[in-house]
């Protein structure tokens, strides 16, 4: 037998919300995302006492989650992720809000929604995604179980 | 997306380099929304300052205040000239009171650069209003008046009791929106996304500023970002109760804009507030709902011995600090206690001239402006329980400073603050 780990590709289409290609580890959570009180921008990490994530790192990850919620200082907090080069490097989401459009606008990684799968229930935190968003395709890679 | 003849003009750079990064941030924003088109707004409740120290070496850094404009508020990387605002504009709350800096913890450094952006901010236009309710003081949307505005609790304030068009908007937005007099045509600023989605049935009266805080917070745990309309409101609710209702929906859900049957403008009837709409839930609030929603925002407190009495979130009105001087006069704040009262800069003037503010000062309290305990992380040193009559602040300060929260009414709060003990449930 092939010692090669057989992996399974995937991939699905959506609406792009900001164009651009990016790829890396998947990180998936079913919670809503806080912005201003919600994450440290300098340390990449979400903050929110009750959060499942909580202490985890999203830089240079593809995010993927339901939206965000909380203070309309949501992008702000992203906005200065990227400064500090701790941005995801993509995001999927469902729900559309103006915080989540505003804060992928100014956090510059490629970002879509509208998936025709529901990306929470195919994504699993540690597969490797790569959004195409100026193609609009997303492609998921996992080693096969 | 459609653009004008004039947004086009824009984009390609006719009135100055600024304009034209703030349109292509604009049209990379609507397109991601998926809105249609622009909407003239000559209403913009925004943050232009500078006031962290990151932004104090960004500046030094790449080229002074112009280059954090360029930066923070258009997303520009490329340092313009910024111009004056040409819509309204108002500043909204800090990150700490510049007037109190030994209680804020801030370095001369940082007051003194934020003195300098605050100057800049107001020699282009922009009001120095520093609250998180502008509409208290002088900035009061009519119906149907598209804004551009941020601060969760302002923004379903204007939505619901002043039927003013806004989404929750973000600092880069708000910027863009001053300097064009455009945000994308979606979500608030259409007709259908307005009608009521759930319906809350009152069982009992809703009067205090409390009991407001309680069904607001309730409501938004329930109905999260949609539109809750509410049937069977007595006594009808004035600024403050208003104010404090839709800040405890708005942080315990994300509730932008609700109903009130016979009360806020576009619901003079039920019909009207559901238009096409159908109720998809329907829910009772009665005095069960009240209990378990009290207890739920006290689950935070266990200690009784009150370190900090914090009151004024969303900012107090002139009525509410006339209604704590009659509570606190002839009174003194505890010698293990602290009061603090944040308000907006214009209120406090009015309460230094009405005598307020001297009587809160000779009870040993303080009348702080522009921010707040949650905004600044700045509480009376060793705070460890705080007594609070905002649910919304009650919802964020232990989460933000770890400490714990007792909420209850104003009556409540300034007992605690003059006994040093949280008497109430």
């Amino acid at each position: 037998m092939n010692e090669r780990a057989k992996v399974e590709v995937i991939t699905i289409r959506g609406r792009t919300v900001v164009p651009g290609v990016a790829e890396g580890e998947a990180l998936v959570t079913r919670e809503r995302i806080s912005g201003w009180g919600g994450v440290d921008p300098r340390q990449g990490t979400i903050v929110e006492t009750r959060h499942e994530l909580r202490g985890q790192s999203f830089a240079g990850k593809v995010l993927v989650f339901p939206g965000a919620k909380g203070s309309s200082g949501w992008s702000a907090q992203f906005h200065v992720a990227r400064l500090m080069g701790t941005a995801p490097a993509a995001w999927l989401f469902n729900e559309m809000t103006t915080k989540i459009a505003l804060g992928a606008v100014v956090s510059h990684a490629p970002a879509m929604t509208d998936l025709e799968r529901d990306p929470l229930a195919l994504i699993r935190t540690g597969d490797w995604v790569r959004v195409d968003a100026d193609a609009g395709v997303v492609t998921i890679t996992r080693k096969a179980d | 997306m459609r653009l004008s003849d004039e947004e086009k003009a824009m984009r390609d750079g006719d009135q100055g380099a600024a304009v034209a990064k703030a349109m292509d941030l604009l049209i990379r924003y609507g397109e991601a929304l998926g809105a249609e088109s622009l909407v003239e707004t000559r209403n913009v409740c925004g943050t232009v300052t500078a006031t962290t120290p990151f932004m104090r070496d960004f500046a030094l850094a790449q080229g002074g205040l112009d280059a954090v404009f360029s930066e923070f508020n258009l997303d520009s990387a490329e340092v313009v000239q910024v111009p004056k605002v040409r819509a309204f504009s108002s500043h909204l709350q800090l990150g700490f009171d510049p007037h109190h800096p030994v209680e804020m913890g801030l370095s001369e450094q940082i007051v003194e650069f934020y003195k300098k952006s605050e100057a800049s901010a107001a020699k282009m236009g922009v009001q120095i209003l520093n609250t998180c309710t502008p509409y208290q003081v002088g900035n009061v949307p009519t119906r149907g008046e598209h804004c551009a505005w941020m601060e969760s609790s302002a923004v379903v304030y204007v939505n619901s009791a002043l039927g003013a068009r806004t989404n929750a908007e973000g600092r880069e937005s708000t910027s863009a929106a001053m300097l064009t007099c455009r945000i994308p045509n979606w979500g608030y600023h259409l007709d259908a996304p307005r009608l009521g989605t759930h319906a809350v049935e009152l069982d009992i009266e809703v009067d205090t500023v409390e009991d407001w805080g309680l069904l607001g917070y309730w409501i938004g745990d329930w109905v999260q970002d949609r539109v809750p309309v509410v049937r069977g409101v007595g006594r009808v609710p004035n600024l403050p109760k208003l104010k404090h209702f839709g800040a405890a929906a708005s942080s315990s859900g994300g509730v932008e804009m609700y109903h009130l049957v016979g009360v806020t403008p576009e619901a003079n009837s039920w019909e009207q507030a559901f238009g096409a709409n159908r109720p998809i839930e329907t829910r009772r609030y009665g005095a069960r709902e009240r209990a378990a929603t009290r207890a739920r925002i006290n689950a935070m407190g266990s200690d009784r011995e009150v370190d900090y009495v914090m009151l004024g979130c969303p900012h107090y009105t002139i009525e509410q600090i006339w209604e704590a001087t009659q509570l606190i006069e002839g009174r003194k704040v505890h010698a293990n206690s602290a009061l603090w009262i944040w308000t907006p800069r214009a209120i406090k003037a009015l309460a230094d001239r009405n005598g307020y503010t001297a009587i809160i000062e000779a009870a040993g309290g303080k009348i702080m402006t522009d921010s707040c305990s949650a905004m600044s992380r700045a509480v009376p040193p060793g705070t460890k329980v705080v007594a609070l009559d905002s649910a919304k602040q009650a919802h964020y300060l232990p989460a933000i400073l770890g400490v714990q929260a007792w909420f209850g009414s104003t009556a409540q709060c300034i007992d605690a603050a003059c006994s040093g003990r949280w008497s109430g449930a």
